[in-house]
């Protein structure tokens, strides 16, 4: 019944209830905090259905806007590659809206809660839009509003927040508008804008100059939104200095979605082969996404702002899934996919728990965190398993996709990337030994004298419930994802590969 | 010569582009680098537009189709009007663009008193 | 700040455009579908009129006309009626925006329904577009401070305005 119209619902719910947000803050503020909760609640709930619909059917879930079927309507695929990114994007959506509640209030003004809440949700309904659609320049659309809301809601950040969204926009816009000039290319030959169409009617075309002048603006537009390692400039400035919450929402998810798309636009729109073979493009992704993180990493090493350097783990984590991408085998897009799931919650984790010692110390330099293993000790496991699973560590989820990008560089002979994996893990225990040296390793001496100067007497973190919850919500996730792999890769996972892969 | 005059709204749409880029990277000013992104969006529009024409096709408005049973329509007649609907939603995003990139330049004018980027820099190092 | 222009010429242009103006634009938001035109392109020149009326006068005229807050409403109210004409057909079994199924509500034949459908659809556009461009044409001519402004020039008065 209604449940078969949850891909329209899950797009639409957010862009209503945004704009109720909007104009029911013109007149109380206090109900605009549970309107964003109802509406991401019922998004887990869409999210959780689908999923569970795809799994059970095994086959993908189309659903035709306006009733006209493609290729001359728009139409929204839920399969089993975006369906665990949608629980993903809902689940953390909903859980950084708690955590923002109590925390936004300190770094923004009352009046300013509506629009802060309107362009949240906006932000989500562009995310959750990019996952689900199955249309191409529909994709470009709903980019451009998620875009367009991460450029209003950063500048509402502190000093230099406003210029860093103007630098952000400047680079944005030339990788929406490469993005829109490929779907061009692509539709000056074909005729169509459905993804399933394309795949279809683009094989025999595939020697064509058009295409590989097509293909390459789609890797430049989708390499600018997500942070590939030469366009990734406007990446540091703009989330370290926007708000916490908005750090904690758009970190995990803008970059990860647009690594979906990539993976989309190579293996569903375009056919494997097309990359390996004809337009051999995976060699330069290799070699892109390896000096990515080596580069990313020495740069992190160098930050004495913890969100900072966590930006820079962001850049370096695309590395990751950019190698698992170009190694273009069974196992290295099993670890990609995987790895996209993991490096959200890995990603909210951290960033939640950074935002948490800002708020709660009013810096954030790693050289203040010299007692926070007595004051903040919730939030410092929190961190802990955070920086477990990025290094890779077992049993958290990190250590398992880490292991399928090994495999599956393993089996494409590409030796010189084994080594660059190998080392950007050693390089990331590096950086968060860095934090957790100052964190926890000082003598008990000197910490009984700070303790007793600054008057503090050994309790439980003193931040707010609203913000210990998600942040112990993502840790648990994490260990969990990390314990049914197994099945969540052999159930789910297993059948968003193309069959044209070999291995 | 058959690729210079066969080929000319290319050419067009590459030159401006190129100017917008330049616009975007080299200029100092951000309110340039503003026009220079709007130069480079509307390229792109005049791009797409430039494909959708045909020679001899008529604005694509199918008049009297009321009159005589059996009046055949033939999609040769008409220009591609699939082009220009995708474009609207094109030049709606280059204007909420526009828009949102000069209320930000508004706020930095006011924070800094200047709109350069260098000083806008030194200052913010400071 | 804004400077008032007191020029009786624009007035008095200004004063026999706008409503044609507005017109004009409702005009080329319903022939939509058969001529150049179709929601955006009425949005905007709805607003223009309302920023002529700001340009020719100053900029409390625009408000007693428009006020901020009911702009902001209008704002969501053409993105609600959008969502309305997209959920009605989920009501009645058919997808999201299959307006064949306002034939139901609206009591025709499936093609007309979906001709008004086109209309409404577009009615909630223009709504938007023209109280998101009025918005950002205050935003920008005030510089961001809208109560400053309506304040100096509610104590300043017009100077020599003739109605």
């Amino acid at each position: 019944m209604i449940s078969e119209h949850f891909p329209a619902l899950i797009v639409v719910t957010p862009l209503i209830l945004s704009f109720v947000v909007f104009a029911v803050g013109l007149f109380d503020r206090r109900y605009c905090f549970p309107l964003v909760i109802i509406a991401l609640g019922a998004c887990i709930h869409f999210a959780v259905s689908m999923m569970k619909k795809v799994i059970a059917q095994g086959s993908a879930i189309h659903y035709y806007l306006g009733a006209w079927a493609p290729p001359w309507g728009i139409e929204y695929v839920v399969d089993h590659l975006n369906a665990l990114v949608l629980v993903s994007i809902a689940v953390i959506s909903f859980l950084v809206a708690i955590y923002s509640n109590s925390n936004v209030k300190r770094e923004l003004p009352e009046a300013k809660l509506p629009q802060f809440y309107t362009l949240f949700l906006l932000q989500v309904t562009g995310l959750f839009g990019i996952t689900i659609t199955g249309d191409a320049f529909n994709l470009y659309v709903l980019l451009e509003i998620a875009s367009f809301s991460a450029y209003a809601i950063i500048a509402m950040g502190e000093n230099g927040a406003q210029f860093a969204a103007f630098r952000y926009m400047i680079f944005g816009t030339i990788g929406a508008c490469a993005y829109l000039l490929g779907v061009g290319y692509l539709y000056i030959i074909t005729g169509s804008l459905n993804m399933a169409d394309l795949s279809k009617l683009l094989p025999p075309l595939y020697h064509s100059k058009v295409l590989i002048a097509g293909f390459s603006f789609l890797l430049v537009g989708i390499g600018i939104k997500m942070a590939l390692f030469p366009v990734h400039t406007w990446l540091p400035d703009s989330y370290t200095l926007a708000p916490s919450s908005v750090s904690a929402l758009l970190a995990p998810l803008f970059t990860k979605v647009g690594a979906y798309v990539l993976i989309r636009v190579m293996f569903t729109i375009f056919d494997p082969s097309f990359s390996v073979t004809i337009f051999p493009v995976t060699e330069i992704l290799g070699w892109v996404g390896a000096t990515g993180i080596i580069f990313a990493s020495i740069l992190a090493l160098a930050q004495t702002d913890l969100k900072r350097m966590l930006c820079y783990l962001i850049v370096v984590e695309i590395g990751f899934i950019v190698i698992g991408i170009a190694s273009a085998n069974r196992f290295g897009l099993t670890g990609a996919i995987f790895h996209i799931i993991n490096d959200m919650f890995m990603m909210a984790c951290l960033f939640t728990a950074a935002g948490a010692i800002f708020s709660q110390i009013g810096t954030r330099n790693i050289y203040q965190f010299r007692i926070l293993h007595k004051t903040m000790p919730i939030t410092m496991a929190v961190f802990i398993i955070g920086a477990l699973s990025v290094i890779g560590v077992p049993p958290m989820c990190g250590f398992f996709s880490k292991w399928y990008l090994i495999l599956g560089v393993i089996q494409a002979k590409k030796w010189v990337y084994l080594a660059v994996i190998l080392i950007g893990s050693l390089l990331n225990a590096i950086l968060f030994f860095r934090v957790l040296e100052n964190a926890y390793f000082e003598t008990r001496n000197n910490i009984e004298n700070t303790l007793n100067n600054k008057g503090v007497t050994v309790t439980l973190d003193r931040i707010p419930k609203g913000e210990l919850i998600p942040m112990m919500c993502f840790a648990v996730i994490i260990i969990l994802l990390g314990i049914f792999s197994g099945k969540i890769i052999n159930n789910i996972i297993q059948f968003a590969i193309p069959g044209a892969l070999q291995g | 010569m058959e690729i210079m005059v066969g080929k000319f709204n290319y050419w067009i749409y590459i030159i401006l582009i190129m100017v917008g880029f330049y616009g975007m990277m080299a200029k100092n000013n951000l309110m340039k680098k503003l026009i220079g992104m709007n130069i480079f969006q509307w390229s792109i529009i005049l791009y797409y537009i430039s494909i959708g024409a045909k020679k001899g096709g008529t604005v694509p408005i199918i008049m009297d189709t009321h009159s005589a049973a059996g009046q055949a329509i033939r999609a040769i007649d008409y220009i591609n009007p699939l082009p220009h609907v995708l474009m609207l939603t094109a030049i709606v995003v280059g204007v909420a663009t526009t828009g949102i990139a000069l209320a930000l330049l508004i706020i930095i004018y006011k924070k800094y008193g200047t709109l350069e980027e260098d000083e806008i820099i030194e200052a913010l190092k400071k | 700040m804004v400077r008032d222009l007191n020029d009786i010429i624009v007035r008095t242009g200004a004063r026999i455009l706008i409503p044609f103006m507005q017109i004009y634009s409702l005009y080329v938001y319903a022939h939509g579908h058969i001529s150049p035109g179709g929601g955006f392109q009425g949005g905007c020149i709805m607003a223009a009129s309302f920023i002529l009326l700001a340009v020719a006068y100053n900029l409390h005229e625009s408000k007693r006309r428009l006020k901020e807050k009911r702009n902001a409403i209008f704002c969501s109210l053409g993105v609600f009626i959008f969502a309305a004409t997209g959920l009605v057909p989920v009501l009645f079994a058919g997808n999201f925006l299959d307006y064949g199924k306002w034939s139901k509500v609206l009591f025709t034949d499936p093609i007309m329904a979906r001709y008004y459908g086109m209309a409404f659809i577009e009615l909630g556009v223009q709504i938007t577009v023209m109280a998101a461009m009025v918005s950002i044409f205050l935003d920008l001519v005030t510089a961001g401070k809208h109560e400053e402004v309506f304040e100096e020039e509610k104590i300043n008065g017009d100077n020599g305005r003739q109605v």
